[in-house]
């Protein structure tokens, strides 16, 4: 587990120069042609395309190749295509709405993508994911209870878990006192132009409301307004400095930021150079995000269900957790990574308590479609 | 060829048909996309229709206002900069620069080898609160004991000439490389100081690069978002930055397409003011 790179790694910046410039009609005229419908045989394809983030599976570091991927083939007979081309949740929704708009494949049988955006569930919403076919998941029953009944997805009809993630204040122990609350680090005048927050509102709010006392998995426009105010407060009065994307990591690690909102993963990572850094969930509250696995329109619904059954096998959840430095979502890997790999397993950032659980929310999916919040979000922070 | 010798007229036509057909493809039809979606209305859930919804263009002014007065602010102070720091580069090396000439070019054109995204995220490091640049500042008062250059508007302008300057200093090149020495020599000879014979005859003679090169660095850098987004802070924002934000978190693309035309429609405005006041002649050599 020593790989420097973290899934976000590109993040923003890989959405900053990314399909910017192609509009969804120039796209309309020129788009490909293909267009299968989806399949509910219980008939195996040849092959699952598969599409996610990257360095976000196991990988032999002297093969470089992916050793559960392998597996399944040996097993099940189906080559897994996989490509590493998720690098930003709006950015791979820009790229893959136009097609499934037109009701055109876009020859991926699973996409995962993250549900403190608001993706996930305008998918699902928009009809362009298919039902997984559960009866070829039976492993669903080692799903983690806590992300059983999202409400994006209230019975995980559409939806698997991949990874979640933990979001919270990281702090320089050089620098500052520790820097525990939200409040702390949005009024502290010695942190003044030193933190950064996140550009999602799905990372960053949840804190926010949680330290105002208010509940971000049901978010009103009452507590949506204190919490605008108390992120607008902090930035006319130049204790933000930037709103980032994963671009935080090398500002805290070189010292430019005191502490800043910042992702569990991304931490563990950079505390192997820097032994100054800390992160924590603030006191009231931080934020878990949970990247899932999807079939979207013209996939292979059986042969996608048959793999996401294989990886909810705790054998190959752990497997692939030994490699991953996020949170995983199936019961079970974690006894088989005591026996084989105890420092990982007893890693609260990989495997987090039920307090740490209970003490982190994710934003109300109808908050992360609301037009007006949005909107309101997106002028403070590109202001 | 007997097709052509019969209609010689049609060569240039022939010749040109290739650029044009791609133009046609590649920047007209996606432009007339651009212009039908710019007047549409509706959201992302209910779908865009068309309904010569003009408002689009002036809720775009309206509501920001701010972020187009500040592109063409730091897209016109790089352009100077770039200017300033390149028309020495490019005069030394095309009167100086002997055999290694190609040699400089090549250091000039090298930060291209690089992506823009890393060469912009380099600048972070050069100007980091705890890196040398900041820490000299500091210490000859020109900042504060807290000051910083990072996150600020000096950051931007100065990422934003850094990764256009080369726009600026080849085609400079280009007009001060073609230059008849024997024309200073002439100045001189009629008893011309070296100053006189740069403002009378070289300067002048390299305008056509001068005014190519403002074109080439002001246009891209109006329409920049990255330097903003990474070296820059809240209120500091360019309408790129909102376009961007537009387009792929709003998914409000007749916002994001008013917004692109009322910037290009600007920057032709300044174009056409600019060739107008150095005269067009300037413009084509």
């Amino acid at each position: 587990m020593t790989d420097v790179y973290t899934r976000r790694q590109l993040l923003e910046r890989a959405a900053a120069g990314g399909a910017v410039l192609t509009l969804p009609g120039f796209l309309a005229a020129c788009g490909g042609t293909s267009s299968k419908s989806g399949s509910s045989s219980h008939k195996l394809a040849k092959t699952l395309n598969f599409s996610n983030w990257t360095l976000y599976i196991d990988v032999n570091n002297k093969t470089k190749r992916h050793p559960s991927l392998d597996q399944f083939q040996k097993q099940f007979g189906v080559r897994v295509n996989y490509t590493e081309d998720i690098n930003d949740n709006a950015t791979y929704f820009g790229k893959i709405q136009g097609p499934l708009s037109r009701g055109q494949s876009i020859d991926r049988d699973i996409i995962v993508m993250t549900d403190n955006s608001r993706y996930p569930s305008l998918l699902i919403k928009k009809g362009w994911v298919e039902k997984l076919d559960k009866s070829a998941i039976p492993n669903i029953k080692n799903l983690q209870p806590a992300l059983q009944h999202p409400g994006w997805d209230p019975n995980r009809d559409y939806s698997l878990p991949w990874q979640s993630g933990l979001t919270g204040i990281a702090y320089n122990d050089k620098l500052t006192e520790p820097i525990l609350t939200v409040p702390d680090l949005l009024e502290n005048p010695k942190l003044k132009g030193k933190i950064t927050l996140l550009q999602g509102i799905g990372d960053t709010m949840p804190l926010i409301m949680r330290a105002n006392g208010d509940d971000p998995t049901k978010v009103t426009d009452a507590s949506w307004s204190r919490a605008i105010k108390v992120v607008e407060k902090a930035v006319h009065s130049g204790q933000v400095r930037q709103f980032t994307g994963n671009d935080y990591a090398p500002l805290l690690a070189k010292g430019d930021l005191k502490a800043c909102f910042a992702w569990s993963g991304d931490v563990v990572q950079l505390q192997a150079d820097n032994s100054h850094l800390h992160w924590n969930l603030p006191k009231d509250g931080g934020g878990i995000w949970t990247d899932n696995m999807l079939i979207p329109n013209g996939g292979n619904v059986y042969t996608a269900s048959v793999y996401m059954n294989y990886v909810y096998e705790p054998k190959v959840a752990a497997e692939i957790e030994d490699y991953v430095n996020y949170i995983c979502p199936v019961v079970g890997a974690k006894q088989v990574l005591l026996k084989k790999d105890p420092a990982i397993a007893k890693n609260t950032l990989i495997f987090p308590t039920k307090q740490m659980l209970d003490n982190a929310d994710n934003i109300d999916a109808n908050a992360l479609n609301n037009e007006k919040y949005i909107t309101q979000w997106q002028n403070l922070i590109t202001s | 060829m007997g097709f052509l010798h019969r209609h010689r007229g049609l060569t240039p036509y022939l010749l040109l048909a290739p650029g044009l057909v791609y133009l046609t493809f590649f920047f007209a039809v996606p432009l007339g996309f651009l212009v039908h979606q710019s007047l549409e209305s509706g959201n992302f859930d209910i779908g865009y229709s068309f309904t010569w919804a003009w408002g689009n263009y002036s809720a775009a002014i309206r509501g920001y206002g701010a972020q187009f007065a500040r592109s063409f602010e730091y897209a016109g102070i790089a352009t100077v900069l770039a200017l300033l720091f390149s028309y020495p580069l490019a005069y030394w090396i095309a009167f100086r620069g002997g055999r290694w000439r190609n040699l400089f070019l090549l250091f000039i054109v090298a930060p291209f080898f690089v992506t823009y995204l890393i060469r912009t995220l380099a600048w972070e490091t050069i100007l980091a609160d705890q890196g040398p640049v900041v820490r000299i500042l500091r210490d000859v008062g020109i900042l504060g004991s807290g000051g910083r250059l990072l996150a600020t508007s000096v950051a931007v302008v100065a990422g934003l000439t850094y990764n256009f300057l080369p726009f600026m200093a080849l085609p400079l090149y280009v007009s001060l490389e073609q230059m008849d020495g024997r024309l200073i020599e002439a100045a001189q000879d009629l008893y011309a100081s070296r100053w006189r014979a740069f403002l009378r005859v070289t300067l002048p003679l390299s305008l056509p690069g001068v005014v190519a090169g403002t074109l080439l660095t002001f246009i891209p850098a109006a329409g920049d978002f990255i330097n903003a987004q990474l070296l820059g802070s809240p209120g500091q924002h360019m309408i790129g930055n909102v376009i961007q934000s537009k387009f792929l978190e709003l998914i409000d693309y007749p916002a994001a397409a008013s917004m692109s035309f009322v910037l290009m429609a600007t920057i032709l405005l300044a174009v056409a003011l600019y060739a107008r006041a150095v005269g067009t002649e300037k413009l084509t050599g």
